[in-house]
């Protein structure tokens, strides 16, 4: 195919001359991206994977890439990433909408209820998985389970990435925090995590907390809360997505807390994603709670920290996580040799995952987990326990990273954060909107 | 604009039109076929991209139609009675009106007196026109990141630095704070796009004749005189074109809410465009989208009726 398309170019091009200009102009950009393949001859199988890592991910994933690219060197991988968040689903929803997608592709196993599986991807042969040596028992079984559809596996798990503690080890010996191993000392409930803030408020005279409460499309307060909430065993939607199940006790506690450590001083009141990243990063901070995914911006500024599991504040020790997975996008005539490269490749993948665990993300492939060189990787290794008690998104199709529920209900809880809103008025504002999403038909026409 | 122009040329070509006959037509006739020939091709690019995209956005607007593909059914005037019960389109939608209240009168007033101060300072002339006009040369998003990490940030940004110099309490969320957040958004954009108005302006006071001042001069009209009853007057046409020009551009807020507060702090700065945009892409809703563009759509429709009314009758009374 793609060989033809290059003669029947050359061949116009001998015989007309502006018309082959124009043609040339239009099928070298088209091929542009896959010039590699082109240029070592049509026997190699061409297997097109998008993604959204940048930043540190993005580091990671490119020598993980480079590593396969190296290994099968008949394979024309041709990688793109994409930008995070709703601009990437939109456009993987539109490229399979249209059945011209890509190969491969990362998602956001929270997304998958929206994505309508079947139409807008496809399902994994998990025969041809296990012939390359993965299989359903080697994942965590409720991670692996929400991958799944109708009895068919749509989604298979890249990793667990769940919001962390992020302590500076200075500002905490000083104010006394660590124990003897040099770690933070356990804290559990509400109270003692405030007295520990108190106390480095204390040593320091700054607040010593960065937590995002605002910013461009945030989504940060919605993780803080879903986080905590979790933790007092609260849900917000039933199994099937479709009735609100917030308890108001629970989710009024929580939003109180987190709204009386802006107000005493002890967490930055106004920060935005990158503010609080950096004000721990400048050591002004002694805790910052974010997504692990930030350990590489930590591990090279080399600053004195390390990291933990949110601790349980609220009755059980759950927080907030997502799951980066990979899917099949739905291609109009899938199958064949680039079929087989795409679930092979996947396979390989989650058989370098230490590559992929300095990131800070946990593997979701399990046998990752008991190799020495993932756990000589210090802090990343320390919280991989948390793969057990993470709580994601509900299964809506209006739910996950960065949805409509997350960003609309972000909004809300910025505002209870940074003052313009009550906890009361904003749990109410959340019950309100969430009923809108509810009301609204899955415009993907998905299960959820 | 096109009327407050064509108003005067339209006269001379009446009474051409009046004096003389056949062989005039025949040569107008020759002038469309030739016409309609250059013209084609951006006829066909307006067609194509702008004709086509309105007439296909009112049939997305009666579907549920979405960017995943699946087939779209119609649901009449549905898309519609949901945005006019959406509470986010109002805030939005009021969000963008505030801005534009809040934006249009001080870039006008101020593009007058940067072109006025600019026409009378006869020192260095250059230096002015270049500085006032030159933020508008930069792109949005240059624009938008200079302010969101030099002058707005709360620990190091200039903003907080002059104000802690002047003695007073520095702590302010500009872009953080829902009391400020729209305001500072305001002094952005005035900041970036008045140089625009200052231009036409300037435009303006350059084509007033010299012989008007010398004469009120010789009546002994003084420097206020002759502002308020020469210059400003002459310039009721300009002021005109950059009224309508300004509440267009205000009403189409987007880039600057998008890159500076994403709509935050609370949404209390997300414009009617941004939620247009949250629908359609965030939510997947191209019909709703759709719906919520059109209601917009009708009220800048509304606007520029209004404006078009107004500047007919103040072109009439300067005639008179």
């Amino acid at each position: 195919m793609q060989q033809s398309s290059r003669t029947s170019r050359s061949r116009r091009s001998v015989l007309t001359g502006l018309g082959a200009l124009a043609a040339a102009g239009t099928l070298g950009t088209a091929s542009s991206g896959c010039a590699a393949p082109s240029a070592a001859g049509a026997d190699r199988t061409r297997l097109r994977f998008w993604h959204l890592f940048g930043g540190g991910d993005g580091v990671n994933m490119q020598t993980m890439l480079d590593a396969y690219r190296a290994e099968h060197p008949h394979i024309g991988l041709e990688a793109a990433t994409l930008q995070w968040g709703a601009p990437y689903y939109t456009k993987l929803g539109m490229a399979g909408a249209g059945g011209r997608a890509p190969e491969v592709a990362a998602l956001h196993l929270t997304r998958l209820p929206g994505f309508a599986p079947g139409r807008l991807l496809d399902p994994f042969d998990l025969g041809l998985l296990a012939e390359h040596g993965v299989r359903p028992q080697d994942f965590p079984e409720d991670i692996w389970r929400r991958g799944s559809v109708d009895g068919e596996q749509y989604a298979v798990p890249l990793d667990t990435h769940p919001l962390v503690l992020f302590y500076n080890l200075e500002i905490c010996k000083k104010t006394g925090l660590l124990g003897d191993d040099g770690k933070l000392r356990p804290i559990s409930g509400a109270r003692e995590f405030t007295e520990a803030l108190r106390a480095v408020k204390k040593t320091t005279g700054r607040p010593a907390l960065a937590m995002e409460t605002m910013g461009a499309d945030t989504v940060g307060p919605w993780r803080l809360f879903a986080a905590f909430y979790s933790q007092t065993g609260g849900t917000v939607l039933d199994d099937t997505g479709t009735r609100i199940t917030i308890d108001d006790a629970k989710a009024l506690r929580v939003l109180e807390w987190m709204r009386s450590l802006v107000d005493e001083g002890l967490a930055i009141h106004r920060v935005d994603y990158q503010g609080g990243v950096g004000a721990f990063n400048t050591q002004r901070t002694a805790f910052l709670i974010n997504g692990e995914w930030e350990v590489s911006t930590f591990l090279t500024t080399k600053i004195p920290f390390s990291m933990t599991r949110i601790p349980d504040l609220f009755g059980r020790a759950s927080t907030f996580a997502d799951c980066h997975t990979f899917v099949l996008p739905h291609q109009a005539g899938r199958g064949g040799a680039s079929n087989e490269a795409a679930h092979a490749f996947v396979a390989w993948l989650l058989k370098h995952t230490v590559e992929w665990a300095k990131g800070g993300h946990v593997p979701a492939y399990l046998p990752t987990l008991e190799k020495p060189e993932y756990l000589e990787l210090t802090p990343q290794s320390e919280y991989r326990s948390v793969l057990d008690d993470v709580a994601l998104d509900p299964p809506a199709w209006f739910a996950g990273s960065a949805s409509s529920m997350q960003i609309e209900l972000g909004a809300v809880f910025s505002g209870v954060l940074t003052g313009s809103r009550s906890p009361q008025g904003g749990l109410a504002e959340a019950k309100r909107r969430l009923r809108k999403l509810l009301d609204t038909p899955n415009p993907f026409g998905g299960a959820a | 604009m096109t009327t407050t122009s064509a108003v005067p040329p339209a006269a001379p070509a009446a009474e051409a039109r009046a004096g003389t006959t056949g062989p005039v037509r025949s040569v107008r006739h020759q002038w469309t076929e030739h016409g309609l020939l250059f013209t084609a091709p951006f006829l066909l690019v307006y067609a194509l991209f702008l004709v086509w995209p309105l007439l296909y956005g009112v049939k997305m607007s009666l579907g549920d139609d979405n960017i995943a593909g699946t087939e779209s059914e119609f649901i009449g005037l549905d898309n519609y009675a949901e945005a006019l019960t959406d509470p986010n389109v109002w805030s939005s939608l009021w969000n963008t009106l505030w801005f534009t209240a809040l934006s249009t009168v001080p870039l006008v007033v101020l593009g007058l007196v940067l072109a006025l101060l600019a026409h009378e300072l006869r020192v260095v002339q250059w230096l002015w026109r270049l500085s006032w006009f030159a933020p508008f040369l930069l792109p949005s998003g240059v624009v938008c990141l200079l302010w969101l990490w030099m002058i707005y940030p709360s620990d190091f940004g200039l903003a907080d630095l002059l104000l802690g110099a002047a003695g007073l309490d520095p702590d302010i969320g500009w872009l953080s704070d829902t009391r400020y957040a729209m305001l500072s958004i305001v002094l952005t954009t005035v900041w970036w796009t008045v140089g625009f108005n200052f231009l036409l302006y300037l435009a303006g006071l350059q084509s007033i004749p010299q012989h008007l001042y010398e004469a009120a001069e010789i009546d002994g009209a003084g420097p206020w005189h002759r502002l308020w009853h020469i210059t400003l007057p002459s310039l009721r046409r300009t002021t005109f074109v950059v009224l309508v020009l300004q509440l267009l551009a205000s009403l189409k807020i987007f880039d600057q809410v998008y890159i500076m507060t994403g709509g935050g702090p609370d949404e209390s700065t997300r414009p009617i465009l941004q939620y247009v945009y949250q629908a359609g892409f965030t939510g997947y809703r191209i019909g709703y989208a759709s719906a919520v563009s059109y209601v917009f759509f009708a009220l800048i429709v509304v606007v520029s009726l209004v404006q078009l009314r107004l500047s007919r009758r103040a072109s009439e009374e300067n005639d008179r």
